[in-house]
């Protein structure tokens, strides 16, 4: 399991190449990339500032994972998050996991994509022609969480 | 190393309650009876102005205590690190 917040970009297929090396147990190998739109909310973003909590971010998206790994049949996974100043178009967030069959893999990924949506401590900044401001957080990034809830409560 | 006798604790402030608050964080030493997160987040509010509107009961704002999301009822330390998180907003 790898987990990293860097500046620079990253390489989408050297990453997945990495993350299934030779392992011939592998039959299903699902990523999503997040990338910068150039609209949000009705304005144009000319940039996007990311920061995290250095030490929580790395903790708190290492639990993700784990909680991944013990809900389905994953052979590994790896989430690279990108902080600092972004442009429209730039990746922002990788999430890939390797397991024997796509249903395991594509739930997995979805997954920590969802959680780490809500509870991994980022925040966005954007840069508009009306000044900066901070993004909202977005009920619906919630509801796509609380779907896998098994345990009510935990959302404070 | 900290001595025994230091009893305050680090408050880490982050996105937009940084600029709110106008600081990046503080060290507190805590009166006896602010000993939850719950208790800590009501005291700063106290404080009034931005404090009070950002941290009013309303407004969802997360405590993460040594890196950890904590609960209202979450102890709270000398020595420990404890944060004011904004919603989130990565990915």
């Amino acid at each position: 399991m790898t987990v990293r917040v860097q500046r620079e970009d990253f390489d989408v297929g050297r990453e997945l190449a990495a993350l299934r090396g030779a392992d011939p147990r592998v039959g299903a190998v699902a990523a999503f990339i997040g990338t910068v739109r150039d609209v949000n909310d009705d304005a144009n973003v000319k940039k996007l500032t990311l920061e995290h909590y250095p030490g929580m971010t790395e903790k708190a998206l290492a639990g993700i994972v784990a909680d991944a790994t013990a809900r389905w049949d994953i052979f590994d996974a790896i989430v690279i998050h990108r902080v600092g100043e972004l442009a429209p178009a730039d990746q922002i967030v990788l999430v890939g996991v390797t397991s024997a069959h796509r249903g395991d893999a594509f739930a997995a990924c979805e997954f920590i994509m969802d959680y780490l949506k809500t509870r991994a401590p980022f925040w966005k900044k954007e840069s508009t022609p009306e000044g900066i401001r901070w993004v909202d957080a977005r009920a619906s990034d919630e509801d796509a969480a609380a779907r896998w809830n098994e345990t009510p409560g935990e959302n404070a | 190393m900290r001595g025994d006798s230091d009893q305050s604790l680090t408050l880490v402030y982050l996105a937009r309650l940084r600029d709110a608050f106008g600081a990046s964080g503080e060290r507190v030493v805590l009166p006896p009876d602010i000993a939850t997160a719950g208790a800590l987040r009501a005291w700063l509010a106290a404080r009034g102005g931005p404090w009070a509107t950002e941290l009013a009961p309303g407004r969802t704002v997360r405590i993460a205590v040594n890196h950890d999301i904590a609960q209202p009822d979450t102890p709270v330390r000398p020595g420990d690190e404890v944060a004011l998180l904004p919603p989130v907003t990565g990915g």
